[in-house]
């Protein structure tokens, strides 16, 4: 492959990899408990979310290798795992690494889910919220395509898909809890009604 | 028969409804959506449906027993 | 300190009330702990046979056999820790209150001997914040002991938050490793409790102080009290519709009716509720039952906690089970949906019938709930508000089609005599 393929190809890797990965967060997002609309097929959203999410690691995959493969500028294999170690555009290539690292964490946690303690998986798949901004950015920073009318539109659609499914998401969290009824929230100690050992008159 | 029965944690349920989707034959749900799970043992068809329900559950709530436990 | 009953006879030496509360006076009556030093195979098989013999089970609402519970937890190791359960949630019931103020050595005795058996680590005294009284007496006492070096294991107190559901087992032995008095799902029953690893043997006070009287004086006294199947005696609190409210030490098999009478009810009694607000209304025809769980179930009773309520007539049946509804649905835990969901609406519906708001449709979508939330919690605190209610409209089946229709007694208005630790509303 000459330099020119490695580029387009790191290029349009990149954009698509950007989708995917907006496309996971807004199915991760608009998810609910029970009750939700009737029809619904809440399980089948959940396994496109991971079937997508699988995708989004392999078009990231390529546009890593094809990045480091093209040798008209030089990041290396270091700059892979390590953020800010690559020569070339050290910062914005850095947050593409930050953004690779924590994606990787929630990848990997949630194919060890089973053996992870739930609180512990559910506090790595946040950085998810980490991730997907910094990824948005280092697609914007590093400039190569940034400037084209349809990549800055689809920039923006990105950032509107995730940003609406963040509101949605945490409008049903606050409807959920304002729906647990309030007698079953007082978590308030009693109050002391007997003080006294009391046996009054002939028991 | 695969003698197989559903158990479901109710600490841990939190009314996804996932495993009431894919098991409607053993598992309805309640008016505020937590599940109700039928103690007979599992039809053999419907064993592959159930892994995939305690795969599915992101809480991790439900679980299979065989007939020697619970 | 009693008021009217002093100590009596010989024999009164194996109740459990009556006896003097400090710890000369409880070695007097009582006489030395008398475990033995290196704890002797032969005196712990001996006591393990007493306890056997007495067919001692649990007072504090399990009435689970104590000896079956006492080898499950011997049989996990040692170093474990006993657990004295002394939270006393149920609002209508103070006997273990009474018993720590009055005995607490006889308590902490029984806590001892189970230690020795169980080669326990500790004894711990769980006693709710809000009940500085008890705490003060169980730690004068404990301090006594110390000084006296007369207890093997040691003796510590914790003060665990006073919700209801905190002196549940597991609650509390979550509680006090990990600060949250939450039960814990526990579906197979014949494990023991563990704290830190090692085995928790947890029981009620009452049972506690029982044990301590076995070991001293043997199974033949607990069993020359009470019936043949359900030995000894109990101590039951009455309240409600009467005139002296407060503990009594009853034989077991004495008929409700009877211990019911000792506090004198101010009016004609409609029905009595039994166990405690987890507990089941009786009717006038079954006030004749023997206070013994084996006759209580019979009629879908239970002794429960040693709690009896008195309904008098110019009570509402209804408004006072919607009121206990209400206060149960209050004291969830807050972990499984069919019981945070499930109890408000039960409430909701016992509130409207009880003011004559219900329809027919309401109470056929009561019963429904009622199914779908029994047995669906990690713990039994559902299982009881149903077991309230469903009783309710049984016994009170001529209110619920009055007040069904919107005719309820002038009654449901009348400010509750059961006692509850805030205001309940309806």
């Amino acid at each position: 492959m000459n330099s020119t393929s490695l580029w387009y190809a790191t290029r349009a890797s990149g954009i698509v990899a950007l989708i995917l990965l907006t496309l996971t967060m807004v199915l991760g997002l608009v998810t609910t408990t029970r009750p939700r609309a009737r029809n619904w097929p809440g399980f089948a959203q959940q396994e496109i979310h991971r079937r997508i999410s699988i995708m989004a690691v392999v078009f990231v995959a390529i546009h890593v290798f094809t990045s480091i493969l093209d040798t008209y500028v030089h990041i290396g294999w270091l700059a892979v795992v390590v953020p800010f170690a690559s020569p070339y555009s050290r910062f914005w290539v850095g947050l593409g690494t930050i953004a690779l690292d924590l994606m990787v964490a929630v990848f990997v946690s949630s194919l060890l889910r089973a053996h992870l303690k739930p609180g512990t998986w559910r506090a790595i798949h946040w950085l998810a919220y980490a991730s997907w901004p910094v990824a948005l950015i280092h697609t914007f920073g590093m400039g190569t395509d940034s400037r084209e009318h349809w990549v800055i539109a689809l920039g923006a659609l990105c950032a509107l898909a995730v940003g609406l499914s963040l509101a949605w998401r945490v409008r049903a969290a606050a409807k959920r809890r304002a729906s647990v009824p309030t007698t079953a929230n007082h978590l308030v100690p009693l109050n002391p009604h007997v003080t006294t050992a009391r046996t009054r008159g002939p028991l | 028969m695969s003698g197989m029965r559903i158990r479901i944690d109710p600490v841990a349920c939190e009314a996804y409804g996932y495993c009431a989707e894919l098991l409607p034959e053993a598992i309805s749900l309640d008016e505020w959506g937590y599940p109700i799970v039928d103690d007979r043992p599992l039809d053999s068809e419907l064993m592959a449906l159930a892994k995939r329900a305690v795969r599915d559950c992101p809480k991790r709530a439900i679980t299979l027993l065989d007939k020697t436990s619970g | 300190m009693t008021q009217a009953n002093p100590v009596q006879a010989l024999d009164d030496v194996h109740r459990l009330l009556g006896h003097p509360s400090d710890l000369r006076g409880h070695l007097n009556a009582h006489g030395p702990l008398n475990v033995p030093l290196g704890r002797n195979g032969s005196w712990q098989q001996d006591l393990v046979t007493s306890l056997e013999a007495s067919g001692l089970n649990g007072r504090g609402g399990s009435a689970f056999p104590t000896s079956i519970k006492l080898a499950l937890a011997r049989s996990a190791g040692r170093g474990g820790s006993v657990v004295v359960n002394a939270m006393e949630g149920e609002p209508a019931s103070d006997k273990d209150t009474l018993l720590l103020i009055r005995t607490p050595h006889l308590v902490l005795d029984g806590a001892q001997y189970l230690g020795a058996l169980c080669h326990a680590a500790r004894i711990v005294v769980c006693i709710p914040i809000g009940r500085d009284p008890v705490a003060t007496a169980v730690n004068q006492a404990i301090l006594e002991r110390a000084r006296n070096r007369y207890a093997p294991v040691r003796e510590e107190i914790v003060r665990p938050p006073g919700r209801f559901l905190a002196g549940e087992e597991s609650a509390l032995t979550n509680w006090i490793e990990s600060a949250r008095p939450l039960p814990v799902f526990r579906p197979d029953k014949g494990a023991p409790l563990r704290l830190g690893g090692r085995p928790a043997l947890v029981h009620n006070a009452e049972t506690l102080a029982h044990i301590a009287l076995i070991a001293r004086h043997g199974a033949g006294p607990f069993r020359a009290r009470g019936m043949t199947e359900e030995p000894g005696t109990s101590l039951v609190t009455i309240s409600g519709d009467v005139k002296y409210p407060g503990v009594v030490e009853i034989d077991r098999g004495t008929p409700l009716w009877d211990i019911a009478t000792r506090s004198q009810p101010v009016a004609s009694v409609q029905a009595l509720l039994v166990g405690g607000y987890g507990g089941t209304w009786v009717g006038p025809g079954h006030f004749g039952t023997p206070y013994a769980p084996i006759a209580l179930r019979t009629i879908g009773a239970a002794a429960g906690a040693g709690v009896i309520a008195v309904l008098g007539e110019t009570s509402c049946g209804l408004a006072e089970s919607a009121r206990i509804a209400r206060y149960l649905a209050g004291q969830g835990a807050g972990q499984c949906g069919p019981c945070v969901y499930g109890l408000p609406a039960i409430a909701d519906d016992m509130a409207r019938l009880a003011r004559g708001e219900g329809s027919g449709e309401d109470i056929v979508r009561l019963h429904r709930r009622l199914d779908q939330v029994n047995g669906r919690g990690a713990c039994r605190h559902p299982d009881g508000a149903v077991n309230l209610v469903r009783s309710a409209l049984a016994i009170f089946a001529g209110d619920v089609a009055a007040h069904g229709q919107g005719h309820p007694c002038r009654h449901w208005r009348k400010p509750t005599s059961l006692r509850f630790p805030r205001t309940v509303g309806l």
